[in-house]
């Protein structure tokens, strides 16, 4: 809990606001992976055709399989890069919980896409709250795929008290 | 192919079909396979309860996100598509809960050519406490 201080937003984490981070790429989407994430998420019944039978998703308006919206081809990477750290202000332990998330969807992704996902701090914010002085931490991420198409922005809330 | 519903169907007032799921560590652990979502406090009961949660391990908001998205899609079939969803995580989601997507449309416009449908959304427990409301927008196809 920050206590003893006026504000949580310091110049240190201004400076950070709206700065782009490095972009990474996915590995190629596999069919396979879509699958396997249709099946968990719509867990214990069968998922759509949609998302594995190319037969059937070739007579839909996407001409062939697309993942689900919210699929995550960053996932299992073969070297593991530690997660930066979200900002803190110097010389404070603050506590995060997940406050929520709002995605927009462009074009959907189909086997064999790589994803480009670039990311940054969208905004800071503070309130006052049951645990005192509350930084609110905007991170978004956007993904694009190999054309250059819009695939999905991801707005992040993050709470740390 | 024939879409499952237009935006001529649909007018504010209408609700989103029932969907439901009991979560226990069958779903979180199969989606924690996938997502590479791999946090002790959604596997393990001690290391739920350190991370504050007296009833042990608790299931990932990531897969509420999905339970919303996949409501919303089974709702529109596949010739029609989700825009945006949004939530706010209000409450933990314990082992053996019931969880049911419920939604609402609050507007069906269109913004050009698109039949554009806003949703409020939420995902509510076997109480029928709201454990992550939000919104939705869809875009349904349009009747020749």
């Amino acid at each position: 809990m920050a206590t003893g201080v006026t504000t949580l937003i310091t110049q240190e984490l201004r400076d950070l606001e709206g700065v782009w981070g490095e972009p990474r790429r996915s590995p190629p989407v596999a069919a396979s992976d879509i699958r396997k994430w249709a099946i968990a998420t719509y867990w214990p019944n069968t998922p759509p055709p949609i998302h594995w039978d190319e037969a059937y998703a070739a007579g839909t308006r996407w001409g062939g399989i697309v993942a689900p919206a919210d699929f995550n081809p960053f996932a299992w990477p073969i070297r593991r890069t530690p997660l930066a750290p979200l900002p803190t202000p110097k010389g404070l332990t603050l506590t995060s919980l997940n406050g929520g998330q709002v995605e927009t969807y462009g074009a959907p992704q189909r086997p064999g896409d790589i994803i480009v996902d670039r990311m940054r701090v969208a905004s800071f914010r503070e309130r006052h709250g049951r645990f005192g002085l509350m930084l609110h931490v905007e991170v978004e991420n956007e993904w694009t795929n190999q054309d250059g198409a819009f695939v999905r922005r991801r707005l992040s809330t993050f709470i740390r008290y | 192919m024939t879409a499952r519903l237009y935006f001529e169907d649909v007018k504010a007032g209408d609700l989103l079909p029932a969907w439901s799921r009991t979560t226990d560590l069958m779903n979180w652990n199969r989606f924690a396979a996938v997502n590479d979502e791999f946090m002790p406090f959604h596997m393990d009961d001690a290391d739920g309860r350190r991370a504050g949660n007296p009833g042990g391990a608790f299931g990932m908001g990531n897969l509420r996100f999905a339970y919303i998205l996949n409501a919303l899609q089974d709702w529109i079939g596949d010739e029609a598509e989700v825009r945006e969803i949004g939530c706010q995580y209000r409450k933990m989601n314990q082992k053996g809960d019931t969880l049911t997507v419920s939604g609402r449309v609050l507007a069906a416009e269109l913004v050009g050519d698109e039949g554009r449908v806003r949703l409020a959304v939420d995902v509510v427990d076997q109480d029928g406490a709201a454990t992550c409301p939000g919104h939705a927008v869809v875009i349904l196809p349009r009747r020749k």
